[in-house]
């Protein structure tokens, strides 16, 4: 919350405690300025009116990926969609697409556990390509762009018809190590992908580019899996998928 | 719950930051037997939002010697136990002004003193280096500082800690602690993931609650000597240098951009509160965030907005203390509450800062070992971490 709240904003909240029949909505009116947050506004929903309300975050800055909710069914970022930004009341739903652990806040592991291994974190820096290092230092190297934040599994409309599939987030990251392997093992990163779960089941809708916050873009990385796949399998004269993969397909 | 004689000593730790992960995992490692409770998710008060800086400890080493040594330390023993976790970039100190280059030669001299290495740089260098800094720079001298993912850096002590078998859990709210004759027993907490009521029992709770630690250690009766101390800090879109950049001068507001991802984090500001939870962001904090982040980089006045926050340092000092909280130390203390306050059972660890979470662990668990009778010794300073991935693991 900034220093000079000016409004107030209606929010309707999903919750759920375990041992509940079922999800209800819980409305709340929020003070709010030009810069208010939907993560600030659940916070003072916290802090002022119900210290049981369970949300997550972390980093505050779009950096973690911990506060990734749906606002009025649209994935977000909590800390960085501002209220103003937004017109009318405000529902924020948890994610889709894994498990409600309570509230707003989902279970992470089945999305974590979705990643091939090796799942390192840091990646060589393209950025300023033009400096030079520092002695001492053979490459500059940063965090991977994605936050892990499962915004484009909960958009994904194929991960909610099918659990088994590995989903944009994981089949992105497989493509950076093609890209950039890291010691990583090209073949294996191959095989992991080049099955009816993973790149073929892929209905190319785009909407977890349009969902990412990070600038990602999994879908056209999945396109791009998808097209080395195609040269490897042709190369071994194997037979190319014309159309993904379904889901009985995947479980036959 | 209580551990009784002989069998193995059970420690409660109040607190899901970097710290109380961090003493999760070295007291595991030590064959305790460790349930740590965290009211939210893991590294969600100050861990989390801290600027991402690993330290050199440059910062410190001409006005807090001590931070600075427990800093380069760290700072090296970090990159050996938690490889991949950092973005190995180095940073600059930077001298603009004519009273920056009065600032060069005591710092020159603490860094020595301290044994952060660094390379006096001519100004053309530093551009060669780092294209974007304010062309008129005098001079630029390079330490080891580097860039953490902020959460999931500390995660990996949560992952370790995890599979070495302590009980984390996150959504966990403390409602009191249980005092009873002058002895900490354990503490009435909250699930907040079914509402429910439950009591944990310990022969000794850690109270790692950074800024909270004050309200927390009220709950058994005694007071520490905390000021909750917020800073803003600005986000903004694009990634302005690969190096961390820090002004060369004393610590002030705006001195630091740390690159992040393709984000470039501009801190900090400091001031003192009572409530570390509300902390407002005062907007012309965020003005000296631009303002001062300009001077050092210039394109940080173009670059767009991606957020501003804040987060509340626990810096230690009592409230008669200085009102900026910049004149407090950012070293760490560990309280045993039975030699301070007659209260048994309890201790606090507090202070410090997220480069120095192991070694202010290592400090506590030691006190901890030493009032139940645990042996062995500390085995973090070479035990390799788990990747953060396995702290979500079922």
């Amino acid at each position: 919350m900034t220093d000079d709240a000016v409004t107030t904003r209606r929010l309707r909240v999903h919750r759920f405690k375990r041992g509940d029949h079922q999800p209800h909505i819980e409305e709340h009116d929020v003070p709010v300025d030009e810069r208010t947050t939907v993560l600030e506004a659940l916070r003072w929903i916290q802090l002022h009116q119900d210290l049981t309300l369970g949300l997550r975050h972390s980093c505050f800055h779009a950096s973690c990926g911990t506060c990734g909710v749906r606002v009025n069914g649209k994935e977000r970022l909590a800390c960085v969609t501002k209220l103003s930004d937004i017109s009318g009341t405000v529902t924020v739903d948890p994610l889709a697409n894994l498990p409600v652990l309570h509230d707003v806040v989902v279970d992470m592991g089945p999305f974590v556990a979705r990643y091939p291994e090796p799942h390192p974190i840091v990646r060589g820096s393209e950025f300023l390509s033009e400096s030079r290092t520092a002695d001492g230092i053979d490459e500059h190297e940063r965090y991977e762009d994605c936050i892990e934040c499962g915004l484009c599994l909960s958009a994904c409309p194929v991960a909610a018809t099918d659990d088994t599939y590995l989903g944009p987030a994981a089949l992105a990251y497989a493509q950076r190590l093609l890209e950039e392997a890291r010691g990583a093992d090209r073949d294996a990163i191959l095989d992991w992908a080049d099955q009816d779960t993973g790149a073929w089941r892929c209905h190319a809708a785009f909407e977890c580019t349009e969902a990412c916050p990070s600038d990602v873009r999994p879908a056209q990385r999945i396109m791009a899996l998808r097209k080395e796949l195609r040269h490897r399998r042709k190369d071994r004269d194997l037979e190319v998928p014309e159309r993904p993969s379904s889901a009985s397909e995947a479980s036959a | 719950m209580n551990g009784g004689a002989g069998s193995t000593p059970h420690i409660l730790i109040v607190g899901g930051g970097g710290t109380g992960g961090a003493l999760a995992h070295d007291l595991a490692l030590r064959g305790a037997r460790v349930t740590l409770v965290e009211r939210g998710e893991f590294t969600s008060g100050t861990t989390g939002r801290h600027h991402g800086l690993l330290h050199s400890g440059a910062r410190y080493a001409v006005n807090d010697q001590e931070s600075a040594v427990e800093c380069i330390e760290e700072n090296m023993l970090l990159r050996r136990i938690a490889p991949g976790s950092f973005e190995e970039n180095d940073g600059l100190f930077v001298g603009v002004t004519d009273e920056d280059m009065t600032y060069l030669p005591g710092f020159l001299a603490g860094c020595e003193e301290t044994g952060i290495p660094t390379q006096v740089l001519q100004p053309d260098e530093a551009l060669r280096l780092e294209p974007l800094l304010n062309p008129a720079l005098k001079v630029a001298v390079r330490v080891p500082d580097a860039t953490m993912d902020a959460m999931r850096m500390p995660l990996r002590f949560f992952a370790t800690a995890k599979a070495n078998g302590a009980d984390l859990l996150s959504w966990v709210d403390v409602i009191d602690l249980e005092l009873a004759a002058g002895v900490v027993s354990g503490a009435r907490v909250r699930d907040l993931v079914t509402g429910r009521e439950t009591r944990i029992g310990a022969d000794l709770v850690v109270n790692a609650t950074g800024p909270w630690s004050e309200q927390v250690a009220r709950m058994a009766g005694v007071d520490v000597p905390i000021r909750p101390s917020p800073g803003v800090m600005l986000a903004v879109r694009g990634r302005l240098c690969n190096m961390v950049i820090n002004r060369l001068h004393s610590s002030g507001d705006g001195d630091i951009v740390v690159p992040q991802r393709a984000l470039s984090v501009i801190g900090t500001s400091s001031w003192v509160v009572e409530d570390p939870d509300d902390l407002g962001v005062p907007s012309d904090h965020v003005q000296r965030m631009i303002d001062e982040g300009s001077v050092l980089v210039p394109a940080v006045r173009e670059a767009p907005y991606r957020s501003a926050w804040s987060a509340a340092r626990p810096l230690i000092g009592s409230r008669d203390d200085a009102d900026s909280g910049r004149e407090l130390s950012r070293t760490f203390k560990t309280i045993d509450h039975a030699v301070d306050d007659g209260v048994e059972g309890f201790v606090t660890i507090t202070g410090g800062k997220g480069t120095t979470l192991r070694g202010m662990a290592e400090v506590c668990a030691d006190v901890v070992s030493r009032k139940l009778g645990i042996e062995t010794a500390c085995r973090t300073r070479d035990t390799v971490l788990l990747p953060h991935t396995a702290a979500f693991a079922a």
